[in-house]
């Protein structure tokens, strides 16, 4: 029954001192592991037997065919892999010196950037006033979180019938408006479109997370602070928003990746990276050329060009962004 | 305790998915019959009447069943059997676009000809019962068919009767050539259409069948069917002229881009585009569709490029190809060979037709269309067979056999995009196609070679 | 007061808002759905219900033998889809939490190696993935089984990098309590970090379950059999790319069908949302 006392140690623990309840504490990481907590378990084998089930899928399905990918990227083949010549790093040179692959990369990163910024800041506005204790919180909860569970295919359609400037309703009413609307000729336009399509369903994701971190921060501290006198924008910066900094760090992390990876098929479906090039991305690029170019080496090449920026991107974010998050 | 319980039921759920994973295996297959997997790109409706078909073949004999699998778009089905081909598990019958042809061609080893099938299988194949134009499509350069062609299509021009009428032009007199298009989508504009004119998969319907139509060529090598070598030959004054004129056009408001592949596809129905151009597919839609009278009509021409004797249009669609797999046994290419001899049959092809708005692919499935009085109870059903049958098939005629051609076909539309957005002329847009699809082929020419 | 009464609706308005920009979609599907399929697919979809909706549902749930041989029917299809989603759910959080655990909580050899391992796969595209991904599946022999639809969509970096966030905001006050306790790593995982990670759980259920559910490309790929068909599969094989005319009635219904399930675990796992974490041993 030692289970039980610890868990009244834990209630009462929670009861008198929160997890949360003093967020000036920072973690104290240690010089030689940043990310690592003071205390641990001392267990040697332990650990591994818990990795281990992530590890074997993750080899199996990750690292097996990313190291495929590699092999692929200095060979060029036909589409059946029937004949292979070794290359060394001609694709990449290939793509390196493609003028269109920096205009690619820039559309990339204002795409990426927007599509994160947008993304978070909508829904973490939405999550704090759907948290706050307001009447009918439940249904916008309901409601906000309720576009994730549309299916792709049909969300794909959805936005022709939204977006068109003939046939679909916002199209149109922009144009009885009398703004010219045509993504299909604005590059401008059709970008604007894209991120707005693509930082849709991820509002959705976010706002499911930060309402999960908001629910983890103790009511007893908004009301400590609600009693200093603090108005609601002071709460939310001193308080909230470094209280709720894991999960803001994570979905930074998350947001990012989904903007790099994820997007061909909203762009697939909205303009097919036109028009000219002026939606096409990274990612939309390595799609086109592997599945409807059957360019299976240059398609490769992309990717491992791809991975090693967002894994750059990633680590500087774990190195600097990390720091300011404060942690228990 | 609640806890603990949580705990276990977390676990417990974890070790039943685990085991529902490891206990339900996928439907048994009959065990007597040679099993065929055959893998199509064709969504709903079609890919029911497809479906259909295949039953119908099942049910007619004992000995072989005919699994059909949906597996995505053209392209994803293709990525489908690439991926299940390096497996050693390719299905035994494909479904690929027209476009894919030359890239299935090259595919050598991965693939079974057609003909080579029938004929080690001893079945009747008579390759000459196809219309030339779909015939020449899947033929190697000696002639001989690679693909069973099943669902062709081609480019024609449906238009807005009652829009003809509100302009004061004649429904029942839809313009012939490029001049008296542009004149009528004058009046179409003047009557206060917003669209006058439009088009769906602005490179085949724009160039790839505006060469066909002309008896000029796409491409050299005779359009790829010469070898690996071709270059694009987009920069004849034909195509300049034409893509020239498309662009005037809509700076005067006269043609509106509709956007890539067959988006433009809704303007249509939707009463948008008085005109369009695109697939004889989208027959099914309009008619679906449409709440205005409406009708069918062949791709106009350029008189002085035409002679006044514009060729057959070119085929769009799918074919069947047959894989090849190491655990191939004779038996199951008995079993395709089987079931393409029953989809071969004029009947079955008519009926397609006539289902689904595809043309006939053999030249006595038309005559079966037309001895049942199809043609006259569905007026303008009979335009893409006309415009596919009308003259005997040409070098500039027979198709395309350009590797990774849906690639050039984005190329094309991405520099025709810049051209309509006024940063370049047309003979620019078809010059940076030339170049950037030119490195298109020379990279398949050298990942294929030998 | 007036002016006190303003700032309250604030943030109504901002939600209203929202919710509006963020469901419009989801109401288009609705209307969508009782309607006929030529005033859709014309893009002359009005703003209120049609009167095609039962008819619409009922063609949709029961699949018309007619036009659609060899055709699945809804229930089997949702059937697969359940089983599939509740698999890639229920492993990955599984799976995830465990790592997560290790390397929150523990000191050992090539720590950081196997965090950065498991979490570059975020790094790579599933199209890059696909084809030795499919060999790997076929050679275990796991074409057309649920454990080929489920197993290589279990390892989740995502997951893992979200329990580590919050793993690493339990305090270590706690952990020393329960080493004076004499509490080892499982009673510790068990009794404290499992419920305290409640939240989060239910957060991430949702959206595996739905991410799950969702899947397309990768069901497509490794079944091939009628009775293994997935719902948003079969949706996608209605639409398809357009060479044809499609039943828009049907898909619009059928997708609100598809949405109930994910819909009904987003309700259900809320009740875990709005419960502080003080109160939730009760």
């Amino acid at each position: 029954m030692r289970g039980v006392a610890l868990l009244d140690k834990r209630r009462r623990g929670f009861l008198f001192n929160p997890p949360h309840a003093s967020p000036l504490r920072h973690a104290q990481p240690t010089k030689d592991h940043p990310l690592q907590r003071r205390v641990t378990f001392d267990n040697r084998l332990l650990p591994y037997l818990l990795l281990a089930p992530q590890v074997a899928v993750t080899l199996v399905f990750f690292i097996w065919p990313a190291a495929q990918a590699i092999w692929q990227s200095v060979h060029l083949q036909d589409a059946f892999g029937i004949r292979s010549e070794f290359v060394w790093f001609e694709n990449f040179t290939h793509v390196l010196s493609d003028p269109n692959y920096l205009d690619t990369l820039k559309v990339t990163i204002v795409f990426s950037v927007a599509v994160t910024v947008l993304a978070m800041g909508v829904a973490l506005l939405l999550a704090v006033l759907a948290d706050s204790k307001i009447k009918g919180a439940r249904a916008y909860k309901t409601l906000l979180i309720w576009p994730y569970a549309l299916a792709p295919a049909v969300a794909a359609v959805l936005w022709m019938f939204i977006f068109n400037p003939d046939i679909g309703s916002f199209g149109r009413a922009l144009r009885a408006l009398g703004y010219d609307w045509d993504y299909r000729l604005n590059g401008g336009q059709a970008l604007v479109m894209v991120i707005m399509a693509a930082s849709w369903k991820q509002v959705s994701y976010n706002f499911i997370f930060f309402l999960a971190g908001l629910q983890a921060i103790p009511r007893s501290v908004m009301e400590a602070a609600s009693i200093d006198g603090a108005g609601p924008v002071r709460r939310f910066w001193t308080i909230t928003f470094p209280l709720l900094s894991p999960t803001t760090f994570f979905l930074l992390v998350v947001d990012m990746v989904y903007a790099f990876f994820e997007t061909f098929g909203t762009i697939h479906a909205l303009t097919q990276g036109g028009p000219g090039k002026a939606t096409e991305t990274l990612i939309f690029r390595v799609y086109q050329d592997g599945v409807v170019n059957n360019d299976l080496g240059g398609s490769s090449a992309q990717s491992v060009i791809l991975m090693v920026i967002v894994i750059a991107l990633t680590a500087v974010q774990f190195r600097f962004v990390e720091r300011k998050v404060h942690y228990a | 305790m609640l806890t603990r319980r949580k705990f276990a039921l977390l676990t417990g759920a974890a070790t039943t998915s685990a085991l529902l994973l490891a206990a339900l295996p996928g439907a048994a297959l009959a065990q007597q019959k040679t099993v065929v997997e055959f893998w199509h790109g064709l969504p709903q409706p079609l890919g029911g009447q497809l479906e259909q078909i295949v039953k119908d073949f099942n049910d007619g004999q004992q000995a072989v069943q005919v699994n059909a699998s949906y597996k995505g778009s053209y392209p994803e089905t293709m990525q489908a059997a690439i991926a299940a081909f390096r497996a050693g598990n390719a299905p035994h019958i494909v479904q690929m676009f027209e476009v894919g042809t030359a890239t299935m061609m090259a595919a050598g080893p991965a693939v079974k000809p057609v003909y080579q099938l029938m004929e080690e299988t001893g079945a009747s194949f008579d390759a000459n019962a196809y219309i030339p134009a779909v015939k020449g499509y899947y033929s190697s350069k000696d002639g001989k068919m690679m693909a069973l062609p099943f669902n062709s299509s081609t480019a024609i021009m449906f238009y807005n009767k009652d829009a003809f009428q509100k302009a004061g032009l004649d429904p029942a007199k839809p313009p012939a050539t490029w001049p008296e298009l542009v004149d009528a989508a004058k009046k179409l504009k003047a009557s206060g259409s917003s669209c006058p004119f439009t088009t769906s998969w602005p490179t085949w319907v724009q160039l790839e069948q505006l060469g066909a139509i002309h008896n000029t060529p796409f491409a050299s090598q005779a359009n790829g069917y010469g070898g690996l070598n071709a270059e694009l030959k987009i920069d004849a004054p034909l195509y300049v002229k034409h893509v020239q004129a498309l662009i005037d056009m809509q700076k005067e408001g006269l043609f509106k881009y509709g956007g890539r592949d067959n988006k433009p596809d809704a303007l249509f129905p939707s009463g948008e585009c008085a005109m369009i151009q695109g697939s004889s597919s989208l027959r099914s839609r309009i008619i679906k569709e449409a709440t205005f009278a409406w009708g069918a009509a062949p791709l106009p021409y350029w008189p002085e490029f035409a002679n006044n004797d514009p060729k057959n249009g070119i085929i769009g669609g799918a074919a069947f190809w047959v894989m090849t797999s190491p655990k191939r046994t004779p038996a199951e290419y008995k079993a395709v060979s089987q079931f393409f001899t029953y989809l071969a049959k004029p009947e079955v092809d008519a009926k397609w037709h006539m289902d689904t708005g595809y043309v006939p692919v053999t030249l006595k499935g038309i005559e079966i269309a037309k001895a049942q009085g199809y043609y006259e109870k569905n007026p303008g059903a009979d335009v893409p067979a006309a415009q596919l049958t009308r003259t005997p098939t040409t070098e500039n005629s027979m198709g395309l056999r350009l590797g990774n051609l849906p690639e050039i076909r984005n190329i094309i539309q991405e520099e025709l995009e810049k051209a309509f957005q006024g940063q370049q002329d047309a003979k620019q847009a078809l010059d940076a196609s030339i170049k950037r699809g030119n490195t298109v082929l020379r990279n398949f020419e050298r990942a294929n070679k030998g | 007061m007036k002016p006190t009464r303003f700032i309250d609706l604030v943030p109504h308005i901002v939600l209203i808002v929202g919710v509006l920009i963020f469901a419009y979609p989801i109401y288009v599907t609705l209307i969508g759905s009782t309607w006929d399929s030529g005033t859709i697919g014309r893009g002359g979809l009005p703003l209120w219900p049609g009167g095609q909706g039962a008819a619409n549902y009922a063609q949709a749930w029961a699949g018309e033998a007619g036009d659609r041989a060899m055709y699945t029917p809804v229930r089997t299809m949702m059937l697969n889809s359940l089983v599939m989603a509740l698999s890639i759910a229920l492993g990955k959080i599984a799976i995830s939490i465990l790592s997560a655990y290790a390397v929150a909580f523990f000191r050992f050899p090539l720590r950081m190696a196997f965090f950065w391992l498991i979490f570059i796969t975020l790094m790579l595209p599933v199209e890059v993935r696909i084809i030795p991904t499919y060999k790997v599946v076929a050679d275990l022999g796991l074409i057309n089984t649920y454990a080929g639809l489920a197993i290589p969509l279990i390892a989740s970096a995502t997951a893992t990098l979200l329990f580590r966030q919050f793993f690493l905001t339990i305090p270590d006050e706690l952990l020393e309590a329960a080493k004076i306790d004499g509490a080892g790593p499982v009673r510790f995982f068990v009794d404290v970090v499992l419920p305290l990670s409640r939240t989060n759980i239910a957060a991430l259920f949702v959206i595996l379950f739905i991410y799950g559910w969702n899947q397309y490309l990768w069901p497509l790929l490794v079944t091939s059999s009628g009775d293994m068909e997935t719902i948003v599969t079969g949706i996608t094989k209605m639409i398809g790319t357009g060479e044809s005319a499609n039943d828009w009635h049907i898909i619009m219904a059928t997708t609100v069908l598809a949405m109930l399930p994910p819909v009904a675990v987003v309700v259900f796992m809320q009740r875990w949302f709005v419960k502080g974490l003080v109160d939730s041993e009760k």
